[in-house]
C-alpha cells in the first residue's frame, strides 16, 4: 500500500511540475494542449464544415427534384456557376464530391472521432491528459490547416474538385476533362495530404494513451466500450491512411510529372495524349484499401458512443460485453480484406469478385451481433428517453436498414443489378453517414454537460431528433426503389432518358425531405450555441453513469483531477445491480461507479 | 505486462516509444502500398525486362547500414559515459547519413545516363516506381538526419547519461527502421525486376 502512495504521489508530483505556469488567452483557447479544449475545437470545425456539407447537398437535391430550374437561391450562393440560376453541371458534379469529401472526412472522422477520442480516452481511463499534448495540439492545427484549403478551393474560378470523392483517374487526373481536375484537385489532394497527417497524429496518441496511461485498476476489459471503438479506429487508422497516401503521391505524379502509373491510351479534345500503360484498377485497389476501412473509421466510434449511451439510459449492464469487443475487433480485421467489393465491375477477375464477396459476408457476422446486443440490452431496461438515447436507438435502426441493403450490394452477382445506382447511394447513406451523425448528436447530447458544463435543452432535443429521424428515412428509403428502378447515381440530370421520368416525382418527395432536416439541424445549433451561454449549469453526474469522466469537477481543470487519480475497481457497467435480498448494492441507487470498491459479499460481475 | 502500474515518467517513455512504433508501422504501410503497386504493373507490357539497378544504390545500402551500426556504437558509448567517443561516432553517423541522400541522387543520375527517365513523355514506368519509391524513402531519411542532428546536439550539450536515454533511443530507433526500409527496399528492387 505505501508503495501504491509514493508512485500516486511522485506521479502527480511529476504531473504538477508542467503546469504552474499562467495560461494566456492564446495557450488557452488557440494553442491549447488539453485534449478538453482541443476536443471542443474539433467538434466546433467539424459542425462548421458539416454545415457546408449539409448545405450543399440541399442544393444539388433541388437541381435533382427540378432538374435545369432557375432558382435564386443558386444564384446566390453559385454566383457565376449559377447563369440565371440554372445550375452548370460541372458545380453539380463539385458540389457531390466536395459533400462527400467534406462529410466523410472533414465531419465524421475528425469531427466524431476528432472530437470523443480526445474527450473522452483520457477521461475514461483516468489519464492527466493524452500521451502527447504537443502532438495532439498539431494534429488539430493540420486538420484546421487542410479544411481551410478544401474551404478555399470552393472559390477557384473553375471550381473545386469534381471528380468524385474518390477522386478515380483519369477524370481526376487530365484538367482537360473537367475544370474541376485542375487547380481545384490540386488543391484536394493538398488538403488531403495534411488531413492524413493530422489523422495519423490523432490516432498515434490514442492509441498510446489508450494502452499506456490508464489508472490503476482498468484493466483493457474493464474499458469503456466507447474506449475500445475509439482505440480500434485509431488502430484503423494508422494502417489504412498511408496508402491513401501513397495513391495520392502516385496522382500527384501523373497529374504534374507526366508518368503514367494510372493512365493510358487517351484521346482528349481530339488530342491523342502520351500516356500510356497505365492502370486506373490499380488506383481503385489502392483508394479502396484505405476507402473500405475509412467507412469503419467513421462509424466504429458512432457504434462506442452507442453502447455507452444506450447501457446508461436503460440503466442495465451492456449485454455481451466481450462479445461487443470481439465484433469491434472482427470489423476491423475484416475491413481491411474486402475492398474489392467497391470494384466488382471494374472488369476484375470473377474469381476475385467471389473471394471479396465471401470475406465482406463475414462482416455482417459481427454487425450482427452488435444489432442483437444492442437490443437486448435495450430489452426490459428501465428507459431514460432523452436526446441522446433517441439517437443511439435511432443509430440502431438505420444501421439495421442500411446493413440489411448492404448484403446485397456485397453479393458480386446481386451488385451488378444496382451497381452505381442510387440504391448505393441510399444504402451507405443509412449504415455509415446517417448512423454516424446519429452517433455524433447522440453523443453531443450526452457529453455536452462534461464539455461546456452546461445541460442542453431537452424539448428542442427531442423535436431535432424526430424531425431528423422522420425526414432521414423520407430522404433515403424511397432512394431504394429509385436505385432499383436503375437511375444512377452522380448524374447532373436524369431527364433525357424516358424510362426515369416517372421517377422525378419521388426525386421531388425525397428533396423536400431533406429540405425540412437541413433546417431541423438549426434547432439544434440553435441548442447548442444557447445552451454553451444560457444552459442551466450541469450537476457532476447528470445521467447517473459509472463512468470515470464523471467523478471530474464541472469546471475544467489542467490534469482532469484535483487530487490522485481515482482508481477503478471494477467494468464500466455495474447498472441495477443488486444483492442477494433484492436491494441494489448501493441502496437507494441503481449505478455503482467504477471507482467504488467491491462492496461486503459482492461478486464481480464476470464480463 | 500490466500497463497501468509505473509512475508518470516510466509510463510516459513507454508511450513515447510505443507511439514511434505505431508511426513505423504506419510508414510500413505506405510502402507496402507503393511495392504493392509495383508489384501489380511488373505484367505491364511496357515494363523494362533489362532493367539494371544503379551500382550508386549499392554502396549507399552499405553507408546506411554501417551508419545503424555507428549510432548503436555511440548508444554503448553513452552508456559506458564515454562521451567523446559518442560525440566522434555520432559525427561518423551523420557522414554516413549524408552519404547515403548523395549516392541515392547519384543512382538516380546512373538510371538517367543509362536512358531511362523518371518523369515526363519519355519516362518508363519502371523507372518511375523506382523515383517514387526511392524518394519516398529520401524525404524520410532526411527527416531521420533531422532527428540524428537534435540527438548530436543533445549529445554534446551532455543531454544523455546511462540513466536518461529516451530521446536517443528514440532516435536510434527510427534510423535502424529506416536503415532496415532501405535493406527491404533493395532487396525488393533486386528480387522483383
Amino acid at each position: 500500500m505505501s508503495a501504491t502512495a509514493v508512485n500516486a504521489h511522485a506521479e502527480d508530483h511529476a504531473h504538477d511540475h508542467g503546469h504552474h505556469h499562467k495560461e494566456t488567452f492564446m495557450t488557452k483557447y488557440i494553442f491549447s494542449q488539453d485534449h478538453k479544449m482541443i476536443s471542443k475545437q474539433y467538434l466546433i470545425t467539424g459542425l462548421i464544415m458539416g454545415a457546408i456539407g449539409i448545405a450543399m447537398s440541399l442544393l444539388f437535391r433541388m437541381q435533382l427534384a427540378w432538374p435545369g430550374e432557375s432558382f435564386k437561391v443558386f444564384e446566390l450562393l453559385l454566383g457565376d456557376w449559377a447563369p440565371d440560376g440554372v445550375m452548370d453541371p460541372n458545380i453539380y458534379l463539385a458540389l457531390v464530391t466536395i459533400h462527400g469529401t467534406i462529410m466523410v472526412f472533414f465531419v465524421l472522422t475528425a469531427g466524431l472521432s476528432g472530437t470523443f477520442s480526445n474527450l473522452l480516452i483520457p477521461l475514461q481511463i483516468g489519464a492527466r491528459d493524452m500521451a502527447s499534448g504537443f502532438l495532439n495540439m498539431v494534429s488539430y492545427w493540420l486538420f484546421f490547416l487542410s479544411s481551410v484549403i478544401m474551404v478555399i478551393s470552393l472559390f477557384l474560378e473553375a471550381g473545386p474538385a469534381a471528380a468524385g470523392w474518390t477522386i478515380y483517374p483519369p477524370l481526376s487526373a487530365l484538367p482537360q476533362a473537367q475544370p474541376g481536375s485542375g487547380m481545384g484537385m490540386t488543391l484536394w489532394l493538398v488538403s488531403m495530404a495534411i488531413f492524413i497527417a493530422s489523422s495519423l497524429l490523432g490516432s498515434l496518441n490514442y492509441i498510446v494513451t489508450v494502452l499506456n496511461l490508464r489508472t490503476k485498476g482498468m484493466s483493457m476489459t474493464r474499458l469503456p466500450l466507447t474506449i475500445w471503438a475509439f482505440f480500434v479506429t485509431a488502430i484503423i487508422g494508422v494502417v489504412s491512411f498511408p496508402v491513401l497516401l501513397s495513391a495520392a503521391l502516385l496522382l500527384i505524379m501523373d497529374r504534374s510529372f507526366g508518368t503514367s502509373f494510372f493512365l493510358s491510351d487517351i484521346f482528349i479534345q481530339g488530342e491523342v495524349l502520351h500516356y500510356q500503360g497505365g492502370s486506373p484498377v490499380l488506383f481503385e485497389h489502392l483508394f479502396w484499401f484505405l476507402g473500405h476501412p475509412e467507412v469503419y473509421i467513421v462509424l466504429l466510434p458512432a457504434l462506442g458512443i452507442t453502447s455507452e449511451v444506450i447501457a446508461t439510459n436503460a440503466r442495465k449492464p451492456i449485454f455481451g460485453y466481450r462479445a461487443m469487443v470481439a465484433s469491434i475487433l472482427a470489423i476491423a480485421f475484416l475491413s481491411t480484406i474486402v475492398w474489392g467489393h467497391h470494384m466488382f465491375v471494374s472488369g476484375m477477375n470473377p474469381f476475385l469478385g467471389s473471394v471479396f464477396t465471401f470475406t465482406t459476408l463475414l462482416i455482417a457476422i459481427p454487425s450482427a451481433v452488435k444489432a442483437f446486443n444492442y437490443i437486448t440490452t435495450l430489452w426490459k431496461g428501465n428507459l431514460q428517453m432523452n436526446p441522446a438515447m433517441l439517437f443511439s436507438i435511432g443509430l440502431v435502426s438505420t444501421f439495421i436498414t442500411g446493413g440489411l441493403t448492404g448484403i446485397i450490394l456485397g453479393d458480386s452477382a446481386l451488385d451488378i443489378n444496382v451497381h452505381d445506382t442510387y440504391f448505393v447511394v441510399a444504402h451507405f447513406h443509412l449504415v455509415m453517414g446517417i448512423s454516424a451523425l446519429y452517433g455524433l448528436f447522440a453523443g453531443v447530447y450526452h457529453w455536452f454537460p462534461k464539455m461546456f458544463g452546461k445541460m442542453m435543452n431537452k424539448n428542442l432535443g427531442y423535436a431535432h431528433f424526430w424531425i431528423t429521424a422522420v425526414c432521414a428515412y423520407g430522404v433515403f428509403f424511397p432512394m431504394h426503389f429509385v436505385g432499383m428502378a436503375g437511375v444512377p447515381r452522380r448524374y447532373y440530370t436524369n431527364t433525357f432518358f424516358p424510362m426515369f421520368d416517372d421517377l422525378t416525382d419521388v426525386q421531388v418527395v425525397m428533396t423536400v425531405f431533406a429540405i425540412i432536416a437541413g433546417f431541423a439541424q438549426l434547432l439544434f445549433v440553435f441548442n447548442f450555441v444557447r445552451s454553451i451561454f444560457y444552459g442551466p449549469k450541469a450537476p457532476q453526474n447528470p445521467w447517473s453513469s459509472t463512468t470515470l469522466e464523471w467523478t471530474t469537477p464541472v469546471e475544467h481543470i489542467h490534469g482532469n483531477w484535483p487530487g490522485e487519480i481515482p482508481h477503478v475497481h471494477r467494468w464500466a457497467y455495474d447498472y441495477s445491480k443488486t444483492r442477494e435480498d433484492g436491494e441494489y448494492v448501493i441502496p437507494g441507487q441503481d449505478f455503482v461507479p467504477q471507482t467504488v470498491p467491491l462492496q461486503e459479499n459482492e461478486e464481480e460481475l464476470n464480463h | 505486462m500490466d500497463l497501468t502500474q509505473g509512475n508518470f515518467q516510466e509510463k510516459n517513455a513507454r508511450a513515447k516509444k510505443m507511439m514511434l512504433w505505431f508511426g513505423m508501422i504506419s510508414i510500413a504501410m505506405m510502402f507496402a502500398g507503393l511495392t504493392s503497386a509495383y508489384v501489380v504493373s511488373k505484367s505491364r507490357p511496357d515494363w523494362l525486362q533489362d532493367f539494371q539497378i544503379p551500382a550508386a544504390f549499392f554502396y549507399s545500402t552499405a553507408a546506411i547500414v554501417l551508419s545503424s551500426l555507428t549510432f548503436h556504437l555511440a548508444g554503448k558509448a553513452i552508456k559506458k559515459e564515454e562521451r567523446q567517443k559518442s560525440n566522434v561516432l555520432l559525427g561518423i553517423t551523420l557522414a554516413l547519413g549524408l552519404a547515403f541522400v548523395v549516392l541515392q541522387f547519384v543512382g538516380f543520375g546512373e538510371v538517367i545516363d543509362a536512358g531511362y527517365y523518371f518523369t515526363g513523355m519519355e519516362s518508363t514506368v519502371t523507372t518511375s516506381f523506382l523515383y517514387a519509391i526511392v524518394f519516398s524513402h529520401v524525404v524520410h531519411v532526411i527527416a531521420g538526419i533531422l532527428v540524428l542532428l537534435v540527438v548530436i546536439f543533445k549529445n554534446f550539450k551532455g543531454k544523455y547519461n546511462p540513466s536518461q536515454m529516451l530521446g536517443f533511443e528514440l532516435g536510434a530507433t527510427f534510423w535502424h527502421f529506416l536503415d532496415f526500409l532501405w535493406v527491404y527496399l533493395i532487396f525488393f528492387f533486386y528480387f522483383f525486376r
